[in-house]
């Protein structure tokens, strides 16, 4: 039987998330899937479920979510204080869902993405492999107030004793992983040393596309021809803006890519807030 | 022909192969087919390969432990290759109405060139422009042929809506629209065609080495081919060449 979610309040921005829709790149088509792919990752580890199960994935600002069915969930991502029907609970750990129960935040308090997972995931259609919202390709591109999802009502709870904690995605001394990027040799010496012995302001344009640091390296790297690009890949404008492409990105790009983010940094910088600081150094 | 490529671990997951830094047909049949070979010698051991002008980009189901190794790999894939010989090549021919009420730049931009629209109609149609990979919205080409008496540097201010089906001009390319989206190029014309469509089985037709060729149509004809496209109806088949 088919049990639903109903969105009481949508929140800043929420969407359905997976793993990405891959295999499409070479048609254009963003990769997608949730931004920072650890925490989504944990809440499917806990419910038992397939890696690719479709979770909501909410920006800075939590969703109340009203459930018709029984199931259990997880609470994964950004923290905010959870309470199921005025009650408090914990993040990490699977809560059991009964029909009619109020899920609801106080302001998130840390990070900027945070996940709902639910038993099998979320079974919102399925376009060109993927549940993940991106405009142009699903119809919705954004969870908006009275939207229900669907998801398989289920009975089963088997009560787990055991949380875990990740404070390494919040850590602001960590230092982000990197590969050099394909134009990186075309750099000055001086340049190249720019990006590990400084530190970077994440500025006020973050989105699922992209996030912009705000320092600047100026530079007259000469243009060159559009070769494809991947989420953490960070490219440098003639302006001198430093952008680090995330999961909803392009599949090509014209500026030089002078660094590569390893997947753990990019789900750390997913993470990151305005005017918080992130530094550089080589895998 | 064979060129001398480089190497270079993208990511974990990643290589990217570079050939020299010039648009080409010979460059991309040359990587076209060394895409076709890797995609047959990794079969499920890649999720996919992507390519650019100059470039392809392997992307690995897993990690890449011994970078040098999968190189060296590549490296005997690509001297093995036999040589591409000729290729059948397919040619689009892709409707566009040329018309002021449907081109929002079609009479700035003739100013700006200097030329009237007709002239503007024939130098655009004429060409059989290449393929040469598909990137930056789902389903939008980039084409190499465009005439250089057509070449305009983008707009200052990008437009904040550029409709789905748009024909445009920016710099020394050419490009139609597949969804609406913002966009700094010159509207010249507008193609009734669906370039993308995530519904259906056949999401789109075109493939890197594809030919197209822009013809002019008359403002009811427009009408015609994209109420067929409303109702899924159009039959669109590209001409061997």
């Amino acid at each position: 039987m088919t049990g639903g979610v109903k969105i009481l309040k949508a929140g800043f921005f929420t969407t359905i998330q997976d793993g990405g829709r891959f295999g499409f790149s070479k048609y254009g088509v963003p990769r997608s899937g949730a931004m920072d792919k650890l925490s989504y990752g944990l809440a499917n580890l806990l419910l038992g479920n397939d890696k690719n199960s479709a979770c909501i994935e909410w920006t800075f600002q939590p969703p109340v979510l009203h459930f018709f069915e029984n199931t259990e969930i997880v609470l994964t991502g950004a923290e905010a204080d959870a309470f199921l029907n005025d009650l408090k609970i914990d993040m990490y750990k699977k809560i059991r869902i009964v029909k009619d129960d109020i899920l609801k935040f106080k302001s998130c308090r840390k990070g900027v993405y945070g996940y709902v997972g639910i038993r099998k995931g979320f079974s919102t259609s399925l376009i060109l492999k993927s549940r993940s919202f991106y405009k142009s390709i699903t119809s919705d591109y954004r969870l908006e107030n009275d939207a229900v999802l669907p998801y398989e009502m289920s009975n089963i709870f088997d009560r787990q004793l055991s949380t875990i904690s990740i404070p390494i995605l919040f850590d602001s001394t960590q230092k982000l992983e990197v590969y050099k990027g394909p134009e990186f040799d075309h750099l000055s010496k001086d340049q190249q040393s720019f990006l590990f012995d400084n530190s970077f302001t994440i500025s006020n344009t973050i989105n699922r596309m992209a996030i912009q640091l705000e320092e600047k390296l100026y530079n007259d790297l000469p243009s060159m021809l559009t070769s494809p690009v991947l989420p953490g890949t960070v490219q440098l404008t003639p302006s001198g803006t430093l952008i680090i492409l995330m999961r909803d990105c392009q599949t090509t790009g014209g500026y030089p890519r002078v660094l590569q983010l390893s997947e753990m940094s990019i789900n750390s910088i997913a993470q990151k807030r305005m005017k918080e600081r992130c530094s550089f150094k080589l895998i | 022909m064979s060129y001398e490529l480089r190497y270079w671990q993208y990511s974990e997951k990643a290589i990217l192969i570079e050939w020299p830094s010039v648009i080409d047909k010979n460059v991309l049949y040359d990587l076209l087919f060394y895409k076709k070979s890797i995609e047959s010698f990794y079969g499920k051991l890649i999720v996919e390969v992507i390519s650019g002008y100059n470039s392809l980009l392997i992307y690995y189901v897993s990690t890449i432990w011994k970078f040098y190794d999968t190189v060296f790999e590549l490296k005997t894939l690509y001297s093995s290759n036999v040589l591409p010989g000729q290729q059948e090549n397919r040619l689009w021919k892709i409707p566009v109405c040329y018309s002021p009420a449907l081109a929002p730049d079609l009479n700035t931009f003739a100013k700006n060139k200097s030329l009237s629209v007709d002239e503007i109609i024939a130098l655009h149609t004429a060409p059989r422009y290449t393929i040469f990979f598909i990137g930056f919205l789902p389903g939008f080409l980039y084409l190499g042929g465009l005439d250089s008496k057509l070449h305009l540097p983008r707009k200052n201010t990008p437009s904040l809506e550029v409709k789905k089906g748009s024909v445009a001009i920016g710099g020394n390319q050419t490009g139609i629209y597949p969804v609406t989206s913002p966009g700094g190029w010159h509207v010249i014309g507008m193609c009734p065609l669906d370039f993308f469509n995530p519904n259906t089985k056949e999401f789109t037709v075109f493939e890197p080495g594809d030919t197209i060729q822009f013809m002019s149509i008359k403002e009811y004809e427009y009408n015609d081919i994209r109420s067929k496209c409303e109702k899924d109806s159009f039959l669109f088949k590209p001409i061997t060449i």
